[in-house]
């Protein structure tokens, strides 16, 4: 180890310190001290490197639609414990814990209201929760939104932040997936649009079901999205993985994706196309 | 230690070597009565061990080196098999065998995983984990079924969909969604079976279906046991207590109405008696095939999408 490197984490470890809670916060990528206030106003992208940083699903909604007429779609579904899942730590007290620490019931925020004055259903992750993962209540609500859609034939827009299914919850989670599917199935049916915007990260059980299945995918700058995780992929083919491997960039030059889309013009950019596709 | 014998097993095994002497002793008029009471003793402690297996015993059961493997059965289960290769746009994946098949007389459209014994089947089959091409095969040949109005039989066992560089670039997510979404609507009966292990998506996107069955010792689970072991106890070793956790045998999801059936397996597993397990999945698929056949389409996929929005469980 060089002498750079044995003094450079003590050197970091200064500059956190003195940066107040609350007013100043840093972009976890370029690590320019950015203030706040202006952060918000710039929908949590960084003015320096246009990192995308995550963002709670109530954030995500309340500034994707208008100010006026949001209403939110089952509300209370609750998670159980059909497992009685054994581990170091309870299930239950795990979601209590995630309820605690983000406000939410469980890991999917679902609401109507409208994108530039048209009627439409979003769904978004809450990754916070348990890392966004998909058990009975995501897969349950999930379906809830696409039944509003289907009601009142309204686009459904899907935000997905997940690290795929809730282990938990075994095989229920599973069947999710293929719950979620029929529901888009008979949505495409009724040619009602879905629109699935991928956000970083949107792994596993929920990639490989809903997100992969609009009509539109549009992903953020740089989301990790990909089926099995970059470790295990690395640990199964044992080569270092190829530059940008599973990043959104990547992601459009194989053809998984339609575009991407920088949030800031994320609102117009939907709203225009649903407009060409649904108007 | 025979290594044909789990470890669990190795009473059994220590009784059955025993047997295996006493045969060849020339002096055949002594021994035919101490052979018996040994057979029946082998008999009566395999029955007791395999009543009380632990749901990890049955997971070393469901991937048994010498359990039946799709190919096992194929000649045996349908009269007549010619096999239909290819995505029509990449590749002929190995990991997923399809083709037309005949059940007593029926014709069918069978789509299994094919994990591969010796090495050399190993490699050429991937060890079962399909990549994009073979989950777009699979969903190519079920099309056709729904085109000509053949069932179409599945056969899971996988330890999961392919993890590889390749199969990431080539959308393994959006291969294993798609068949997801269109065999939620199939216009055609679908039967699966889990004949030893299902492995998450990668054994749900051959099994969505009307009737889904497993074999008495195959295992289903959202994630393997060692991966779950590894994320909740940072430990693999612990795989054990993870698969008491995840629940992941038959009897515990025919409870929870996750699966229709459980196919009876032979004393001591299937591979001890692959003749009798290979019947007692015949007549399995025969007696769901005809109860699928009793129904028309309409009433089929009304119950296929009840089902599928019946999975879960929450309060309100």
């Amino acid at each position: 180890m060089s002498w750079l490197k044995k003094i450079l984490p003590s050197i970091t470890n200064v500059v956190k310190k003195n940066i107040p809670e609350g007013l100043w916060s840093k972009c976890p990528k370029c690590e320019t001290t950015l203030y706040a206030e202006e952060l918000k106003q710039l929908m949590y992208v960084c003015p320096n490197c246009d990192y995308h940083m995550r963002i709670s699903a109530r954030v995500r909604i309340e500034s994707f639609l208008d100010v006026g007429g949001q209403e939110e779609i089952a509300a209370d579904l609750v998670a159980v414990d059909p497992l009685k899942f054994k581990d170091q730590i309870k299930y239950k007290d795990r979601c209590s814990q995630a309820q605690k620490n983000t406000g939410e019931k469980d890991a999917l925020v679902v609401k109507k209201g409208l994108l530039n004055g048209m009627p439409v259903v979003v769904a978004a992750f809450e990754f916070k929760f348990m890392g966004g993962s998909m058990g009975s209540v995501v897969g349950e609500k999930f379906v809830r939104a696409a039944q509003e859609s289907i009601k009142n034939n309204t686009p459904l827009i899907c935000f997905s932040a997940s690290g795929g299914a809730r282990m938990q919850e075994g095989l229920f989670s599973l069947m999710q997936m293929s719950k979620t599917a029929l529901i888009l199935k008979l949505l495409s049916d009724k040619k009602v649009p879905f629109f699935s915007v991928l956000t970083d990260p949107t792994m596993g059980g929920v990639s490989a079901s809903f997100a992969m299945l609009g009509d539109i995918h549009i992903a953020e700058p740089n989301a990790l999205i990909g089926f099995a995780g970059p470790r295990v992929v690395e640990q199964t083919v044992r080569e270092t993985l190829p530059e940008g491997f599973q990043r959104s960039e990547f992601l459009l030059e194989k053809g998984a994706i339609d575009m991407i889309v920088h949030r800031k013009d994320l609102r117009n950019k939907v709203h225009q196309l649903l407009q060409a596709l649904h108007g | 230690m025979n290594l044909n014998y789990l470890d669990f097993e190795q009473p059994i095994a220590d009784l059955e070597s025993k047997i295996q002497a006493l045969c060849n002793i020339t002096d055949q008029a002594n021994i035919v009565k101490e052979m018996k009471a040994l057979k029946a003793k082998s008999n009566a402690l395999t029955k007791k061990i395999f009543s009380s297996l632990s749901d990890w015993q049955i997971s070393q059961l469901a991937r048994h080196p010498q359990r039946l493997y799709t190919l096992d059965y194929i000649n045996n289960v349908f009269d007549e098999f010619t096999e239909l290769h290819g995505d029509r746009a990449y590749a002929d994946d190995h990991a997923i065998v399809g083709g037309i098949a005949k059940l007593d007389g029926q014709s069918v459209m069978f789509i299994g995983q094919q994990k591969g014994r010796s090495t050399k089947e190993k490699l050429k089959h991937n060890f079962g984990m399909p990549r994009p091409e073979g989950y777009r095969k699979a969903l190519r040949l079920m099309k056709m079924a729904e085109k000509f109005s053949m069932p179409v039989i599945t056969f899971i066992d996988t330890p999961g969909a392919y993890p590889g560089i390749g199969a990431e670039e080539r959308g393994q997510s959006e291969a294993i969604a798609k068949n997801l979404f269109e065999m939620s609507t199939l216009a055609t009966p679908i039967i699966s079976v889990v004949i030893g292990e299902g492995g998450s998506g990668g054994a749900l996107a051959i099994g969505v279906a009307d009737k889904m069955m497993m074999f008495k010792y195959s295992i289903y689970s959202v994630i393997s046991p060692e991966g779950c072991a590894s994320i909740l106890y940072k430990d693999v070793t612990k795989a054990n207590i993870a698969a008491e956790s995840l629940k992941l045998t038959s009897k515990h999801l025919k409870k929870e109405g996750l699966i229709d059936v459980i196919i009876d397996e032979p004393l001591g597993g299937i591979h001890r008696d692959p003749d009798k397990a290979k019947q007692l999945l015949k007549d399995a698929l025969k007696q769901q095939l005809q109860a699928v056949g009793d129904m028309t389409i309409d009433q089929l996929l009304q119950a296929r999408a009840e089902k599928l929005l019946g999975f879960g469980k929450f309060k309100e």
